[in-house]
């Protein structure tokens, strides 16, 4: 029975699940969702050894002396407004009109990438007063967690830059438009995770 | 420029290993050398090695599986060989190797024999069973193929170019941080597991998606055979719990590399965190070894006694209990940590708890068997061995889970021979029974009977002797891991386990003398109806082998046991409309991906950085190159399809 057949007379269309394979895009789009779970899990054992090792400073500097929340702040800003760009990439490429999609994924990237240079300025800054990774396991996790994430940006960013590539080249082609599909889920879900981080090392953390 | 490595790093003064894989290597070049030669390259790079054929790779799977087994089972042998020796003298081995030895036994025979046996098995039979043409994700399924073969690389690199983690397979620190393994032992274990690592979550997300998004019209979760259901949980687990080992080792990694103080001794490392998450992967990853077996054995059983399932709704609802409670159990492994009595008494019981569906299995399959007509084949017969030697080892398992037993059991000979009783007993043996059982569908002809069975009496009887006395010496006070002794009661135990394994020995001769055999005797073990066993289930219904898209027609399933229902109703005058297909197109990129993983792995290990980069680049290339590629798919034409279905059903009702 096909869906359309299935749609017109519902009382005898069979259950979902006895209705064979889901179509390509759901198939694609449910993989990658199912992925984007185990990067949550992923994520959880670094937000783990965080709570534990949170106090663990060994005499050194806490989080109260060490996050300038204003700097955090404007990392959030920029983050959540490159998926807001990326929501409008999203929607450009449900119309295919390429110029605005090329403009609004290099606007979410350039966000990105502000991100990430505030990022490594305070990393910096960090290393740099004697608070990096080897100075205690809370910076160990610290560090750890937040480059994790960074981490994640960064080759989004990589992903990013060749989906505009491809777009270029091959124009909105069915299976292109599902990979831009995975890319926009994977940087919806980094913005989830860094409120996750934002709340717990952060605002939690300039208390310790 | 080259790091640490120089040729100081190949043990030219330990003749033992540089021997033994010279021989391998020699062994590997020899093959290849003689594929080239003969001109078989070109088949085997087009058919297997760029294949996304969910059937080619798993029968791959278990090929690497069964080559590693003959690694892993060759520690075993000298590990046994120097116990039953070393009484009151150094032995052969000494305590570095030795405990080298236990590290890679217990870290090739987890990940690259009892997980790639079982995800082999899953490759091959879960989309036949679905009774669709393919995973979710073909050339992902090859990527994570090639990316396991690549950790398996490495730690066989390991034995040449450097050595191995002293550790044991789960990499306790304070002993792996840097300060007191210097070596590049470790960094082998973590590259080798962190590459195939990613493989074996690739391959959860591809398996959990077919299971949950791809099934044949009216295939309903609960008309699924009770294999697809065990893997749909192993798939689960492997993404809900390979992640934490993925963060707990790359932990590792930045303590060693970078010093950061994630599990170190100073600056507030914690050591017991390390075994916290660690296990919190381990422990689901026992169940990620041993459901597909369940979900074999569960065929087999009800196959070889002519019956449906024995209470398949219960047998689903225990295998995701089992599923569930595998993520409450994790600190059962280390009772002796000190979290106090109230703590180990709710893992104590969640233990005792987990056991309760296991048993609900045992019981389902007797039921199978009882009134049924049962059919003493091999595949049958390993199922018997292993409810027998599964009991055993689950109530020893049992034992274990009451704290104050295992405070004095913990890290004796008694743990040991607990968990060799439920992964060969289980894992084993439901590989062996898996491999039997599917054989003739992978290929066309059954394997030898009577060189089944003399393995199988081997192996088992080799089992109990080898590891009934492991039980009787942890009594005794025998700590695991030990290079030398002197206790006077010991020694004869331990000569008796050494003769055990020399039995296994035989029964893998014996394995190895079947499946040559029967190759060289397949036009006798032929079987052309496609379901030599009266099997139940749909990868019976196609062609052995199958043709490469499995269905012409996708079948309609109506219930349970699809297959046995179509055979109550054959309808000869049935004349399908053959429709054209598309197939998913061979792809390189599973092999050059892992290729320029095994770079950087073994770069990684040695610290030659622009090497890692140059892996990391080429790696990125190949998967670009595959986006870039314009056509993905190929038709199969509804003539070929026509042509090849009407033989198989001249063939099947003949």
């Amino acid at each position: 029975m096909t869906a359309a057949h299935a749609k017109l007379e519902p009382d005898i269309a069979p259950p979902i699940s006895e209705r064979g394979p889901a179509p390509k895009k759901i198939v694609i789009a449910y993989g990658f969702w199912i992925f984007l779970l185990s990067d949550f899990v992923l994520f959880s054992a670094f937000f783990a050894a965080y709570a534990v090792q949170s106090t663990a400073t060994a005499g050194g500097p806490g989080g109260r002396a060490l996050f300038d929340l204003k700097l955090v702040a404007a990392e959030t800003a920029l983050l959540l407004l490159s998926s807001f760009a990326c929501g409008m990439a999203g929607i450009a490429m449900m119309v295919k009109r390429e110029r605005w999609f090329q403009l609004a994924m290099a606007v979410t990237g350039l966000l990105g990438a502000g991100f990430l240079a505030i990022e490594t300025h305070e990393f910096v800054k960090l290393v740099g007063e004697g608070a990096g990774p080897q100075r205690s396991a809370f910076l160990s996790a610290f560090f750890a967690l937040v480059g994790c994430h960074g981490l994640h940006v960064t080759l989004g960013l990589v992903w990013l830059t060749t989906m505009m590539a491809q777009i270029r080249t091959k124009g909105f082609r069915d299976d292109i438009e599902r990979r831009v599909a995975c890319f926009m889920l994977f940087w919806h879900a980094l913005d989830i995770i860094w409120v996750a981080l934002f709340t717990t090392v952060y605002l939690l953390g300039s208390n310790i | 420029m080259l790091g640490k490595l120089g040729w100081g790093s190949i043990p030219f003064d330990q003749p033992l290993p540089l021997a033994a894989s010279s021989v391998v290597a020699l062994a590997i070049l020899g093959v290849l050398g003689w594929a080239w030669r003969a001109g078989h390259f070109p088949y085997l790079w087009r058919e297997w090695i760029t294949s996304v054929d969910h059937k080619r790779i798993g029968v791959m799977y278990c090929l690497l599986a069964l080559v590693m087994l003959l690694r892993g089972f060759s520690d075993a042998l000298l590990m046994r060989g120097q116990q039953a020796i070393a009484y009151g003298n150094p032995g052969y081995l000494d305590a570095g190797h030795f405990a080298q030895l236990f590290s890679a036994h217990g870290t090739i025979m987890i990940f690259f024999v009892a997980m790639t046996f079982m995800i082999g098995l899953i490759n091959f039979a879960v989309p036949l069973q679905l009774g669709v043409r393919d995973v979710a994700f073909p050339t992902l399924n090859s990527v994570s193929f090639w990316l396991t073969a690549s950790g398996a690389l490495l730690i066989n690199v390991s034995l040449i170019v450097g050595e191995f983690a002293q550790t044991g397979w789960v990499v306790y620190p304070p002993l792996s941080e840097l300060r007191f393994s210097p070596g590049v032992g470790v960094d082998y274990y973590i590259w080798a597991i962190q590459i195939s690592g990613v493989g074996t979550l690739l391959t959860g997300v591809n398996f959990v998606t077919t299971i949950l998004k791809t099934r044949a019209p009216g295939m309903s979760y609960m008309r699924m055979p009770m294999f697809c259901w065990t893997a749909l949980a192993t798939n689960l687990l492997i993404v809900a719990a390979f992640p934490i080992l993925t963060a707990t080792l790359a932990m590792l990694s930045l303590d060693r590399y970078l010093g950061f103080h994630f599990f170190t001794n100073e600056a507030g490392g914690n050591q017991m965190m390390f075994v916290n998450l660690i296990w919190a992967w381990g422990h689901p990853e026992v169940y990620i070894l041993v459901l597909p077996a369940f979900g074999i054995f569960s065929e087999v059983v009800a196959t070889f006694s002519s019956k449906p399932l024995f209470g398949y709704r219960s047998m689903v609802v225990a295998t995701m209990a089992i599923f569930l409670l595998s993520f409450t159990v994790w600190l059962h492994h280390f009772f002796t940590m000190g979290a106090g009595a109230d703590v180990n008494a709710f893992f104590g019981v969640m233990t005792m708890i987990i056991a309760v569906p296991t048993g609900v299995k045992v019981f389902n399959w007797l039921f199978t068997m009882y009134g049924g007509r049962i059919r003493f084949e091999t595949p049958m017969l390993w199922s018997i061995g292993f409810v027998v030697t599964f009991v055993i080892g689950g109530m020893t398992g049992v034992l274990l889970a009451v704290p104050p037993a295992d405070f004095q059991l913990h890290n004796s000979l008694f743990l040991v021979a607990h968990f060799h009783n439920v992964v060969i007993g289980g894992v084993l043996f439901g590989a062996f029974a898996g491999v039997a059982y599917w054989w003739p569908k992978a290929f066309g002809f059954r394997l030898d009977e009577r060189w089944g069975k003399r393995a199988f009496w081997l192996w088992i009887t080799g089992f109990y002797l080898a590891f009934v006395p492991l039980y009787l010496l942890g009594l005794m006070g025998m700590t695991r891991r030990l290079a030398s002794y002197d206790v006077p009661g010991w020694h004869a135990w331990l000569l008796v386990a050494g003769a055990g394994a020399l039995l296994i020995a035989a029964g893998i001769a014996c394995q190895a003398m079947q499946i040559y055999v029967s190759v060289r005797d397949r036009a006798r073990l032929i079987d052309e109806s496609g379901d030599p066993w009266n099997g139940r289930t749909l990868e019976w219904s196609t062609s052995s082998p199958p043709p490469h898209f499995n269905y012409a027609i996708l079948p309609q399933v109506e219930d349970r046991d699809a297959f046995w229902l179509m055979k109550q109703a054959r309808d000869e005058t049935d004349r399908p409309r053959y429709a054209k297909i598309e197939m998913p197109r061979n792809s390189a990129t599973g092999v050059v991906s892992a290729f320029f993983a095994s770079v950087m792995g073994f770069a990684l290990v040695w610290h030659i950085w622009w090497l890692v980069a140059l892996g990391l680049l080429g790696a990125w290339a190949t998967f670009v190159v595959f986006a870039w590629r314009d056509r993905s798919e190929q038709e199969v034409p509804a003539v070929e399809l026509r042509k090849l279905d009407r033989a198989h059903r001249r063939a099947a009702t003949r």
